[in-house]
């Protein structure tokens, strides 16, 4: 590694300009797709024939749609923490990783809102909200902080790009003669003056130190759906906190996991070090305890007490119908994960990798635990109901649309990735001046 | 005499929208309704929306069975002066289900759908077991009201929480928020006689159903305007349920009338989930002195058992 040619402004440009999709990359991409027009097939029928086709019924009146959303949220704070905190704090090796963290949480957010429409029993009258909106409706709190934290979002994404906009426009050789129409609609105002850098500079900041509470909101407004209920489960003033402890956990461990695939797809070594998975690890094992706490706080202190209300909905969580999703959640969620990333060996790329997936897979699992069982111990008892309402597992439409909601906010990635550069080019090129100087 | 005026005025208005109704639904707004129809040069006087008495040939007017009597807005209001209440005997009841079956038949609900629900409790392991049909408490500070977010189910003035189905977008955050599961979805597309399904949906009658909007017991108030009880009080073969208003501190259940703060004084009435704060306007009195055994009630059973 050391004695490789050091890198110049034009090698740097090379590497991270954009490259066309391989063979791999068409493979993945069409296996996106895919998922992504079965998806809208089931909500196509959804459509047709309404949420009956649905596993919900009357006790179980939230499912997978709200878990899911839950989930986009969830990782969609990952923006905030890596490009506005770290960028706030002065981490200087957090650079390559912020415009994946903040497509990250761009696509997630999009999807969010998406997936709730999706769940609507009358999609068609989503104007409602703007005609006869009421304030007062936790709804409505979230409309508005979605939405902030979605232009927040997309202006940090973009500033930070237009320095590497004028680069691209400048390279024309280097793409497509499509794309460079569509840089040069982006990006050719910027002519990269004192001026306009200074301005860049301030209006980023500025967005940082408001995408931060905004994150907060959007997060702990998603966790008031719940908690504004008596339901046993949910009724916690615990809740804004550990929904967020878990946000920037999975939002981290989906960033190391992007982290891998770039760096092995775009062969980013050089760019996306060992030194950032190391750092990546120990981010997660930190936010992993955190969120750890989180849950002691949130299950054992209602165990302790057992209240009446709430001794059936534990118990099946401990030991009943859900205690192997609840334990499996709880292991690969964050026990596994911190047990392979507090060894030095284990923040390696690979290991970490397959740590992030871990924390990933089992934050999705944990949205669903968090929303489905609750619904399934009403206060009175189940009854006059057929006998498939006292239960819940998904439909094949469901699946599909999770999982083609899942594809497509990875799609949205993968084609940021092949329109623009996802490393910073520009800041890397200042950066290097910067070491190579002192 | 001034009753009669009233009620004179409520027809011509009536008459009056049901014509205009027809209007509209022709093409062109300023054609008469149906021009196949002749005028008939005999003219009736109506009183217009601002007051105005016009004249209009009779041919014109065609009569709509069934227009709502009352608009949309004053379905939000409620009915002035009066403040509902119910008192659910526990004591009389064994699970007949009458109220059940007279309710879902009223309201044209679909199968495995049910506004009211009888469930067999037990307070703890040593205690009696007894029925308890639960309805909407049409709760005071009701959380399916504050969570709704486009005010598709309100509380009105007289108490009642009533749902617009025309307006609700199927987001089913009340049925989460509601801690007494009674809320209904409908979750497919209704199943209704056509000429159900046609009428134009009301507030007050909770007809027709819509797909993907939620609906629930609504105190029958289409019912309390006629000066009728709610289907469940007068089809209870037992008398368990009084309805009434709190206003004239009287419930009855067709056959016995009560104060309704003696009955529920002497009684040791109680709402359910008092420690929630909902303020329930269903009152519920002690299953003491029963009228039947409980096992009488069994073979309906269908509570979920722990
Ligand atoms: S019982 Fe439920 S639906 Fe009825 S008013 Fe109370 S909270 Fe709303
Ligand atoms: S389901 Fe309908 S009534 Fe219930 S909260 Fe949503 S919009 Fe309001």
């Amino acid at each position: 590694m050391k004695n490789l040619t050091p890198l110049t402004a034009d090698i740097i440009t090379n590497n991270l300009v954009p490259q066309r999709f391989g063979k791999r990359g068409m493979i993945w991409t069409g296996v996106l797709v895919a998922f992504c027009v079965v998806g809208a097939y089931a909500y196509f029928l959804q459509l047709k024939n309404g949420l009956g086709v649905t596993a919900m019924r009357d006790y179980v009146s939230w499912g997978i749609y709200i878990s899911n959303f839950v989930f986009f949220v969830a990782i969609s704070l990952v923006g905030s923490l890596i490009t506005a905190v770290f960028r706030l704090a002065n981490v200087k090796w957090s650079t390559p990783l912020t415009r994946i963290a903040e497509i990250i949480a761009v696509s997630a957010i999009v999807f969010a809102s998406l997936i709730i429409v999706v769940d609507m029993g009358r999609p068609e009258r989503l104007f409602n909200l703007f005609i006869y909106g009421r304030l007062q409706s936790p709804i409505m709190w979230d409309v508005i902080v979605i939405t902030t934290y979605l232009f927040i979002s997309l202006l940090l994404l973009f500033f930070p790009l237009l320095p590497d906009l004028k680069i691209l426009i400048k390279r024309k050789e280097l793409s497509v003669k499509s794309l460079g129409k569509f840089y040069s609609f982006l990006g050719s105002f910027w002519k990269g003056t004192r001026l306009q850098e200074k301005l860049n500079k301030r209006a980023v900041n500025i967005l940082c130190v408001t995408i931060i509470p905004v994150a907060f909101c959007i997060h702990t407004v998603t966790s008031w759906l719940f908690a504004t209920t008596y339901r046993p489960g949910w009724d916690s003033t615990n809740f804004g906190a550990y929904f967020i402890s878990g946000a920037f956990l999975v939002g981290a461990g989906a960033v190391v996991v992007a982290m891998y695939i770039f760096r092995k797809a775009y062969t980013l070594e050089r760019y996306i070090t060992e030194l950032h998975f190391d750092k990546m690890g120990r981010i997660v094992v930190l936010l992993a305890l955190l969120y750890l706490y989180f849950n002691v706080n949130e299950y054992l202190i209602p165990a302790f007490k057992m209240k009446n209300s709430e001794e059936a909905h534990l118990t099946d969580l401990f030991a009943g119908t859900f205690a192997p999703l609840f334990w499996f959640a709880i292991f690969t969620g964050m026990l596994v994960p911190i047990f392979i990333l507090l060894f030095k060996r284990g923040r390696r790329p690979l290991p970490a990798f397959i740590a992030g997936i871990l924390v990933v897979v089992g934050a999705w699992f944990k949205r669903y635990l968090i929303v489905t069982p609750t619904l399934l111990h009403p206060f009175l008892p189940m009854t006059d109901v057929p006998e498939n309402f006292k239960h819940y597992f998904p439909t094949w439409q469901e699946w599909a649309i999770a999982l083609g909601s899942l594809a497509g906010a990875l799609l949205i990635i993968t084609f940021f990735a092949r329109i623009f550069p996802i490393i910073p080019i520009q800041e890397t090129i200042n950066e290097q001046h910067e070491t190579v100087a002192k | 005499m001034k009753n009669n005026d009233t009620s004179r005025r409520d027809f011509l208005a009536a008459a009056l929208l049901a014509g205009v109704a027809a209007g509209c639904s022709s093409n062109n707004p300023f054609a008469p309704g149906d021009n196949a129809i002749k005028a008939s040069g005999e003219m009736v006087k109506l009183l217009s929306v601002d007051g105005e008495v016009i004249e209009v040939d009779k041919a014109f007017l065609k009569p709509i069975p069934d227009m709502p009597t009352v608009t949309n807005s004053e379905e939000r209001i409620g009915i002035a002066g009066k403040k509902f209440v119910m008192v659910i005997d526990l004591a009389r009841c064994k699970n007949v289900g009458a109220c059940k079956a007279a309710c879902n038949h009223a309201h044209h609900l679909n199968p495995g759908q049910n506004w009211i629900k009888i469930h067999a409790m037990e307070e703890a392991e040593h205690t009696a077991p007894y029925w308890e049909p639960t309805t909407c408490m049409h709760c005071d500070e009701p959380p399916c009201v504050k969570v709704c977010p486009v005010d598709a189910t309100f509380k009105r003035e007289d108490g009642i929480v009533l749902i617009d189905s025309n307006r609700c977008i199927g987001c089913r955050f009340c049925m989460a928020a509601c801690p007494y599961s009674t809320r209904v979805f409908n979750w497919n597309e209704p199943v209704l006689e056509k000429e159900i399904a046609e009428k134009p949906y009301s507030c007050e009658t909770s007809m027709p159903q819509k797909i993907g909007t939620v609906s629930k017991c609504d105190f029958c108030p289409d019912m309390a305007r006629k000066g009728e009880l709610p289907h469940c009080v007068s089809a209870c073969p037992n008398g368990v349920f009084f309805f009434g208003d709190m206003n004239e501190d009287s419930v009855t259940n067709g056959a016995e009338t009560f104060r309704f703060s003696e009955l529920v004084k002497d009684k040791a009435g109680y709402r359910l989930m008092e420690d929630l704060g909902t303020k329930p306007r269903v009152y519920y009195l002690p299953p003491v002195n029963r009228n039947f055994p409980f096992e009488s009630g069994l073979e309906k059973d269908t509570t979920e058992k722990k």
